[in-house]
């Protein structure tokens, strides 16, 4: 079990309110992430869950229990550290049975357990080596292992693949997306990649300035950002905002578009612009369009497949009507 | 032509490090060479500085008029004694003011520093009289607790800087896996300083052992630890040289070996923090 509630939970640091009180509910196996531009909390908020850090008023309940006090070591959960955090002084197998030891597991038991997850994570070649004597990737894979071992309620991820490379980056999020859906534990996640939350998630939860912008599932976020925050946040490369005169014409303050929600050509269309750069990607090309209108402006624009433009082109955009987000004065969606 | 300057340089730096450490060993030199003189050779003027007889009379006649094991004994125990006690203290403060710092725990490692820069003699004669009060003078339980006291400053300092090199996401990560306060600094935080708390253990082991202030003061018979044993031996006249050289000799040996063969450590210790 896994529920996680969190209510009315304020952090300040002396002066400073990192949190203003928040309310956010995590259901049993969940895979939630918070994610946010850097500063915003995210790694804060989890620290609270996790216990590492008091917080300054509210209530955190697990499973239904009053954990606000509880230290962490009794809350049943792991956590898997950005920069892994593992035991220099200790084995791969040493790193990995520490929980169990801590909780005077029999050896017997403590063994079959560590053996089981250097299995699952292929770490069984590994296992008598020292963290210092392991890749990146393998390191990630032993604070892994360190953590499922125990067989916690919940896991903490505090942007674990951030110090990886970009491959495999990619390999650990499946990695770790599948070992989410053969485990069936509550996962929360933080991390300021919005592609890693959009692709891992069950659900979403945006903070900026430790505040929550919103909840939802990663196409929810997509498809009706509650405000501009959220709607520039969520989606790469990030959504075209238009104020005034085109703004009006939907009766907005601002509409915002995203990139691939433009068609383009080389004749006719609603807007006239210069291409500025055009990026070929092969299965993609972005293309930033200076708008005749407001040449200081960029547009940008995301074609499937190959598109022949270059520097100077003269090209013409249409919006897909039915994409077109909506926002007020005070930047909230509208209908 | 730069290549070559910088061979100039090197042996000219070479040369001035072997200049200004023989001058630094020069009297640890000599003491040892005089000890193997006649108390006339000693003396003699011009100094002689290789070209005499070796004898180990001074040692035998030393060895013979007091009991050198049981000074060594007591500098064994002074020493050890308070640099374990002062590290298992020290451990546990190092560790909250590395790991849980509050605002005041930069004044509060300077204040403790600052005692540091107290004339031992301003408070030689409160801790004396305490001493006597509590019937404890000549005793070396005493001196483990004083000495400890006085060198906890520099073992807390010591043990500070090396804490914080420590990351604190690994005393984090010990606390989520269901360490209490006990097991992380037992089976994270210890192993991890080893070799810090090495270099500290040995430091504070030579300051103790030489530390001639307090254990003259405050020693006669019982606990007299080896520096004792060397000042038993001066004379203010200045006679007996040889045979103060020969007590001197045997009082560092033990230190000198000790730090012959963890040079490596001590340099660690000595230059921590300063370079990074």
């Amino acid at each position: 079990m896994g529920r996680i509630t969190l209510d009315k939970v304020q952090k300040a640091f002396g002066e400073v309110e990192v949190i203003p009180p928040l309310d956010l509910t995590i259901e049993d196996g969940e895979f939630v992430v918070f994610v946010g531009p850097s500063g915003c909390g995210k790694s804060t908020l989890l620290r609270l869950i996790a216990g590492l850090e008091d917080v300054t008023g509210g209530q955190i309940r697990i499973d239904g229990n009053d954990a606000t006090s509880v230290p962490p070591a009794k809350r049943g959960l792991a956590m898997v550290f950005q920069s892994y955090a593992l035991y220099p002084h200790m084995s791969v197998r040493k790193n990995i049975a520490f929980p169990l030891r801590m909780a005077k597991m029999e050896q017997a038991e403590q063994d079959r357990r560590v053996q089981a997850a250097a299995d699952v994570l292929n770490l069984s070649d590994y296992i008598d080596r020292r963290p210092g004597q392991l890749s990146g990737g393998q390191r990630q894979r032993v604070a892994i292992g360190r953590a499922i071992v125990r067989e916690p309620s919940a896991f903490l991820f505090d942007e674990p693949l951030s110090n990886l490379d970009a491959a495999l980056r990619h390999g650990m999020r499946l990695e770790i997306s599948e070992l989410h859906k053969r485990l069936d534990t509550t996962m929360i996640y933080v991390t300021h990649d919005q592609v890693e939350a959009m692709t891992m998630a069950d659900k979403i939860v945006v903070l900026q300035a430790g505040v929550i912008e919103q909840v939802g599932s990663p196409l929810e976020l997509y498809k009706t950002p509650r405000n501009l925050f959220v709607a520039g946040f969520i989606g790469s490369p990030k959504m075209n905002f238009f104020d005034g005169a085109e703004a009006a014409k939907h009766d907005a303050h601002t509409i915002g578009i995203r990139p691939e929600h433009l068609t383009v050509s080389t004749t006719e269309g609603m807007w006239k612009g210069t291409v500025g750069v055009a990026e070929h990607l092969g299965s993609d090309t972005f293309m930033h369009i200076h708008p005749e209108a407001n040449p200081s402006e960029t547009i940008t624009v995301r074609v499937g497949g190959e598109f022949s433009a270059t520097h100077g082109d003269t090209v013409f955009l249409t919006p897909a009507s039915d994409n077109i987000h909506r926002f007020d004065a005070d930047g909230m969606r509208m209908g | 032509m730069a290549r070559a300057v910088t061979t100039q340089r090197k042996a000219l730096n070479t040369t001035l490090a072997w200049i200004i450490g023989l001058l630094i060993f020069f009297p640890i030199l000599w003491t040892i060479l005089t000890s193997f003189k006649t108390e006339a050779e000693a003396i003699a003027n011009p100094p002689v500085f290789l070209f005499f007889d070796w004898t180990l009379e001074n040692y035998a006649v030393v060895q013979e008029r007091s009991n050198y094991m049981r000074f060594l004994w007591n500098s064994v125990i002074i020493a050890g004694g308070s640099t374990i006690l002062g590290v298992l203290i020290a451990v546990p403060a190092a560790w909250s003011m590395a790991f849980v710092p509050s605002r005041r725990t930069k004044d509060i490692l300077l204040w403790m520093l600052s005692t540091k820069m107290l004339p031992a003699v301003g408070v030689l004669y409160p801790i004396y009289l305490l001493c006597i009060q509590l019937g404890v003078l000549d005793n070396r339980l005493a001196l483990v607790v004083i000495l400890m006291l006085i060198n906890l400053p520099i073992i807390v300092w010591m043990l500070y800087t090396y804490f914080r090199e420590i990351p604190g996401e690994i005393l984090e990560a010990a606390r989520m896996d269901g360490a209490g306060l006990k097991e992380e600094i037992l089976y994270v935080l210890t192993p991890m300083a080893i070799p810090g708390i090495a270099s500290t253990l040995l430091l504070n082991f030579i300051l103790a052992w030489n530390e001639a202030f307090w254990t003259l003061n405050l020693t006669s018979v019982d606990a007299a630890p080896l520096t004792a044993f060397i000042a038993s031996y001066s004379s203010p006249e200045g006679l007996f040289f040889a045979k103060l050289s020969a007590a001197s000799t045997m009082a560092i040996a033990p230190i000198l070996i000790l730090g012959w063969f963890s040079q490596k450590q001590l340099v660690r210790g000595l230059t921590f923090g300063a370079v990074k």
